[in-house]
């Protein structure tokens, strides 16, 4: 995060150093920029704050840890879907399901939808790149978490 | 659209009312809400002003012809192992991403680059891919990011290929 400030700043200072002109008309141009995506980031924060509300950390563990494999899977891919986690909360979760036993399939499967899977970031993409990309790629993100999951049970023997 | 803007207006105003009746009247469940929505937009609001005004900077001072040249039609292989490597310090996720792709796009990215920049911005972001190799190990990250990579390049080009000839255009997407 600093790194962000960090780089942020020497980039400001070397383009004002460069051109005063073209750096205020660069700011301008990211505020209007940011201000115009607010909507859309105002919408995805509810979202969130409703989803996270209503499947919280426990409820998580409880269904990604049924004594069905498969089962298990099936719930990791649908709230990996579903919620959207920063990853200082998602790992140390998946830490504690592999000690109680989770799969490392089932890990992957949840963890790799959390993070390419975005139907809470819906509302943002499509504002980008329209409906229509928006769903296909969210299908083929939710077909690659799917192989990255099989095959981690193929490398830690859990498949079968 | 119109009608669709009035729905919304109502739905955000109405989430506010409610947060704000949970407050006063000790509404647990709404106030548990309220605290989730707070989290997550100090977390945001950290990251998304310095990443604009990076984007307002990127697209005032880089020329097309840079972007071009390592992002374009003509950039081959490297145009994707670029995007990789941007994609992995990009901070924040896919929030972050799209701006970005959307900008980059506008100065001569091609698609297939694009999607494989988004893609990557999801999966192999450099703190986070060290956070998760310390909670479930190296072997499970590993497998996790060789297998979702070499996906997501392979199924960029096919989604751009069938964009392109669908004649789909990023800007004219909405």
């Amino acid at each position: 995060m600093y790194f962000l400030y960090i780089i942020t700043g020497l980039a400001l200072i070397a383009s004002f150093i460069a051109d005063k002109k073209k750096t205020f008309k660069a700011i301008k141009m990211g505020y209007k920029k940011f201000v115009n995506i607010l909507p859309p980031f105002l919408i995805m924060l509810i979202l969130v704050s409703v989803i996270l509300f209503l499947v919280p950390d426990r409820v998580i563990s409880n269904y990604l840890g049924v004594s069905h494999k498969f089962y298990g899977f099936l719930f990791a891919i649908f709230f990996g879907s579903i919620t959207l986690m920063p990853g200082f909360i998602a790992y140390p979760l998946c830490g504690i399901l592999l000690q109680k036993g989770v799969p490392y399939m089932t890990l992957s499967a949840f963890s790799t939808t959390l993070m390419m899977v975005g139907i809470l970031t819906f509302p943002i993409e499509r504002e980008y790149f329209g409906t229509k990309v928006t769903i296909i790629r969210n299908l083929i993100s939710l077909g690659i978490a799917i192989a990255v999951a099989l095959v981690t049970g193929i490398f830690f023997n859990e498949l079968f | 659209m119109k009608k669709n803007k009035a729905i919304k207006i109502i739905g955000i105003s109405s989430y506010i009312i409610f947060l704000i009746l949970s407050y006063i009247f000790n509404f647990n469940p709404g106030k548990k809400i309220g605290n989730n929505f707070f989290i997550f937009s100090i977390d945001m609001l950290k990251i998304l002003p310095p990443a604009f005004i990076l984007i307002g900077l990127f697209e005032i001072w880089v020329k097309r012809e840079t972007v071009e040249k390592h992002f374009g039609e003509a950039s081959g292989i490297k145009g994707y192992i670029l995007a990789i490597l941007l994609a992995s310090t990009t901070v924040g996720g896919l929030y972050v991403a799209f701006p970005v792709a959307y900008s980059l796009n506008s100065k001569g990215a091609k698609l297939s680059v694009i999607f494989t920049y988004i893609g990557a911005s999801a999966i192999c972001r450099i703190p986070m891919t060290i956070f998760e190799a310390s909670f479930l190990g190296i072997k499970f990250t590993s497998i996790r990011l060789i297998v979702s990579i070499s996906l997501v390049i392979i199924t960029s080009i096919f989604l751009s290929n069938y964009l392109t000839k669908k004649g789909y255009n990023i800007t004219e997407g909405k």
